[in-house]
């Protein structure tokens, strides 16, 4: 694939389409892509949003990372969950994250969780649902706290509460039994954990960990794993080999340099001009 | 991804970071060589490994070479590991509506400022997910043995030579129920003040 330039253009590179069109027609199957079967959650309470999110990232029926982070940051005071395909919710939140920092820059004003939601609403209407990114965008600016869900194809919703991702219905059963407006920080933070907990427990593309995150007009507080329900017990038996166990058949040290002390010969690098 | 074969492991321990892999390369069952390189050096303290379609291991090899050579002219220095990571992921979901049939695995060391030494793994999936664990990663033919194997085997802070044997029994045992990966294997364990490359004697069938 030959460049005009050495600096890459901004954007997708669709240069290996046919190649991939033809492999497919042979009969090679695509990889799967990571997705994050997932549960993500948003809630309002009195003070602002609270975002939940589980832990677990798939690649088909195999847990690729058992402890992946599903809540992006966007701004200072607002946040996204992702679920859906992890590598377009990671680059998409990214993207909107660095044009919001330069709108807020060119506005000078502090940035508005709607502009977020239209960013990501926009881009994900002009790829027709190809980049899979469900999201639920939550956040406090100057006009009060606002949530949102967006779908892959660009629609949106504004709701008080709401869930995302394979595990939405065992989280939204939690969220309808148990949903008030004007809640307390500890009563909504409580919910959110249960909605997240019945993903993990009951959904299969969901699993270990409970991320939260409460987002007030004054703080942002990112609760990274607050709640760990499915640590693994410590193993009984250590499962070290003897040292010599494994046959090798040729062997090869490379050493590194690890400090390096420059002594100048001479005059050093001055020009000798005599 | 049966089209070639192939498999990498990589898995963490005190102060030093391995990477593992096969050698075979075939044309779906018929096996062409027992010799086929897919662990690169990136850098002195920085390996990656590209499991998956042949053409695309050579292409990528060759891209990434590129790409860290410019980021070494323009910035004047080595990449760290976190950053190539950042890079192979970029550089992977450019191609996100046609991607490369490749899953990278990185292994890598880096020293925090204070002078501590930190070991780094990374793998992402085709259009460039990063999952960066905390423990192993793995990608290939295999990945789901090598998973159920590291499971198992892995505990934290191994010294060099004992990753050096989890690693290795990890991969001859994952690809020897794969019929796609085996045929030998090479391991690399990184340490702060040197790089042991050793190729192992495995079943060939």
């Amino acid at each position: 694939m030959s460049k005009s330039s050495v600096y890459s253009s901004p954007g997708f590179d669709f240069s290996n389409i046919v190649r991939n069109n033809f492999l497919h027609e042979k009969g090679l199957p695509l990889p799967k892509a990571t997705s994050t079967g997932t549960t993500i959650v948003g809630c309002l309470f009195k003070d602002g949003i609270v975002l939940g999110a589980d832990t677990r990232a798939t690649e088909g029926p195999i847990v690729a990372d058992k402890n992946c982070e599903k809540i992006h940051y966007i701004t200072e005071s607002i946040r996204c969950c992702g679920a859906g395909t992890a590598a377009d919710t990671e680059f998409t939140t990214a993207l909107i994250s660095s044009n919001m920092e330069l709108h807020a820059l060119q506005s000078g004003r502090k940035p508005r969780v709607v502009t977020a939601m239209t960013m990501l609403k926009q881009m994900l209407f002009r790829y027709q649902g190809h980049v899979g990114a469900a999201l639920v965008l939550g956040g406090v600016d100057s006009t009060g706290p606002h949530l949102f869900t967006i779908h892959p194809h660009g629609s949106t919703d504004k709701l008080p509460y709401v869930t995302m991702g394979s595990g939405s219905l065992a989280a939204m059963a939690v969220f309808e039994s148990g949903w008030q407006p004007n809640m307390e920080r500890e009563q909504a933070l409580n919910l959110v954990k249960a909605a997240i907990a019945a993903g993990i427990f009951n959904d299969l593309g969901s699993g270990s960990n409970v991320d939260a995150c409460i987002i007030t007009a004054n703080s942002t507080e990112m609760l990274r794993n607050v709640e760990m329900p499915n640590v693994r017990v410590q193993k009984e038996r250590d499962y070290k080999f003897r040292r010599g166990t494994t046959a090798w058949k040729k062997e090869e040290i490379r050493s590194l340099v690890v400090e390096e002390t420059v002594t100048p010969i001479g005059r050093g690098d001055e020009m000798d001009t005599s | 991804m049966d089209q070639n074969g192939g498999s990498v492991i990589a898995m963490v321990g005190k102060d030093c970071v391995a990477i593992a892999a096969d050698l075979r390369l075939g044309n779906q069952a018929l096996g062409i060589s027992g010799n086929f390189q897919r662990v690169f050096p990136v850098t002195d303290r920085i390996f990656m490994g590209l499991p998956g379609l042949a053409t695309d291991v050579a292409t990528l090899h060759e891209r990434f070479r590129y790409r860290v050579n410019m980021y070494t002219i323009k910035e004047g220095r080595e990449i760290e590991p976190e950053t190539f990571a950042h890079l192979v992921s970029s550089t992977l979901y450019e191609h996100r509506f046609g991607p490369y049939f490749i899953e990278p695995v990185m292994a890598g060391i880096s020293k925090t400022p204070t002078g501590k030494i930190k070991p780094f793994i990374a793998a992402t999936d085709l259009i460039g997910c990063l999952n960066f664990a905390k423990d192993f990663v793995v990608a290939g033919t295999a990945s789901t043995k090598l998973y159920g194997v590291a499971e198992g085997l892995w505990e934290p802070d191994l010294e060099p030579e004992d990753l050096f044997e989890t690693i290795s029994q990890t991969m001859l045992n994952a690809v020897d129920r794969d019929a796609f990966s085996g045929w030998g294997a090479v391991v690399h364990i990184i340490t702060a003040d040197k790089v042991i490359t050793r190729t192992l004697k495995g079943r060939m069938d």
